[in-house]
């Protein structure tokens, strides 16, 4: 069975790290705020503005000055702080971000980025996506491992404009756990009962298989 | 202290002419300056271009600008959201210079700290460092950046005094602070306008000598893109 978005969330929320401070992208991204192991101590950036996101408020509580960069409203938790955005691009330039987790249209074998522009279709813009790819050593990307179509996001060179250039580490997508080396994409985990076959097929860029290979567990 | 109210956003706004570049603040919708907008639209001033992170929603914000066709060009990070701007994007109508969101940020700070132009990672690789300098620092390459040249800064604060002197809430601070020190003439309206001397020297955000104009704002919408509750019965 392939995963659904909750469970990619799942399984990443096991690669975060007590100490970690975190920027969380739009989407399945988001979705990892809910599986934080209750055991570590994990710090949301939110790049509009804020240290320490909490979640979202009760009905009472909502305030429309007090929003994450997807424009939700969100609260705040003790040990939170505001700042403005010069200083926010300030600690994701600066490499104090510890871990950055993207949603992606596409990825390349090594590890090129591209999740912001279709051209003549949709422009949205990149908002703060190029900033963090830039500067952070450790960069995951959440996506199905196909799109609409069924053709694989996981390429030899992305199609579509780049956000950054060789920059993704580690990818989870619906059918695996794939990180990017030197040598092209490297499956390290699969879904349970998807087969090896299914997951080289859905990958149009080289890809090896790790000799531990297991079954991802949630 | 320099006393710089004045009465409403109809006399901040009077001098901004057609073809000016004005730097709008706020995040989405939050911490717009709503009165200021609204009054640029009363005075049906053309040709702007207008510097800010996003460009509103169709009935709101920098949107109300786009509707009339006031703008020429839109310098921003991330414009979803906004049905006509994308119809007039895709029609030619619109320019648009789309820039990574730290980049837009440093571009108003250097701009207001007098600094030129600054080397960043932030799009190298990609079409956005396309005609511009690329040079490498310890083995890993930036692209040179220019500052912003805006003749308007408008921002929006929550409480600010007679000098200028302003203090945000909330994430309705973002751009305002740097965007506020950035123009050649800068206005602020804020929720709540005290005399000088009633704000605690400790807890500004803005300094006063940023801010050329200043008015309390009033009937602030605020309105939200994304009302997201939790769960109560949890």
């Amino acid at each position: 069975m392939s995963l659904n978005k909750f469970q990619i969330a799942q399984r990443i929320s096991k690669e975060l790290k007590n100490g970690y401070y975190v920027n969380l992208g739009i989407g399945i991204p988001t979705l990892v705020a809910n599986y934080i192991p209750k055991k570590i101590n994990v710090v949301l950036q939110s790049e509009n503005g804020l240290l320490g996101m909490g979640p979202f408020p009760k009905r009472s509580d909502v305030d429309p000055d007090l929003i994450n960069a997807g424009k939700q409203t969100i609260t705040t938790l003790n040990g939170s702080v505001l700042f403005d955005s010069a200083e926010s691009f300030a600690m994701i330039r600066g490499g104090h971000i510890n871990m950055t987790i993207l949603g992606a249209m596409e990825v390349s074998e090594n590890g090129d980025i591209a999740n912001w522009k279709i051209p003549g279709k949709m422009v949205k813009g990149m908002g703060g996506a190029m900033d963090l790819v830039s500067s952070s050593d450790n960069i995951i990307v959440a996506m199905m491992h196909t799109n609409k179509k069924g053709e694989s996001k996981l390429l030899k060179n992305c199609t579509l404009p780049l956000t950054g250039k060789k920059c993704i580490k580690k990818i989870f997508t619906d059918l695996a756990v794939i990180e990017v080396t030197k040598n092209g994409f490297y499956l390290v985990e699969k879904a349970p009962n998807v087969s090896i076959e299914e997951i080289i097929n859905k990958t149009e860029g080289k890809i090896e298989i790790s000799k531990k290979l297991k079954d991802i567990e949630i | 202290m320099i006393n710089k109210e004045v009465k409403d956003a109809k006399e901040a706004v009077q001098d901004i002419f057609d073809g000016s570049t004005i730097m709008l603040g706020g995040f989405g919708l939050c911490g717009i300056p709503e009165n200021c907008i609204s009054a640029l639209v009363q005075k049906n001033v053309k040709n702007l271009t207008c510097i800010s992170n996003n460009a509103g929603v169709d009935d709101f914000g920098i949107g109300l600008l786009l509707q009339k066709k006031q703008v020429k060009k839109m310098i921003s990070s991330y414009v979803g959201e906004n049905n006509e701007f994308e119809r007039q994007l895709l029609s030619g109508e619109l320019e648009v210079d789309l820039i990574p969101q730290g980049t837009l940020a440093e571009r108003c700070r250097a701009s207001g700290a007098g600094i030129p132009a600054f080397y960043t990672p932030a799009g190298f690789g990609t079409e956005v460092s396309e005609g511009k300098e690329v040079r490498e620092f310890n083995g890993k390459s930036y692209i040179l950046e220019k500052s912003f040249d805006a003749d308007f800064a408008i921002v929006k604060a929550w409480k600010g005094d007679t000098s200028g002197n302003l203090i945000y809430k909330g994430t309705a601070r973002n751009f305002n602070p740097m965007m506020a020190s950035a123009g050649k003439i800068t206005i602020a309206e804020v929720e709540e306008l005290v005399p000088t001397g009633q704000l605690d020297p400790n807890f500004i955000h803005t300094p006063g000598i940023y801010i050329q104009r200043i008015f309390k704002g009033i009937n602030y919408e605020k309105r939200i893109e994304q009302k997201t509750i939790s769960d109560e019965s949890k």
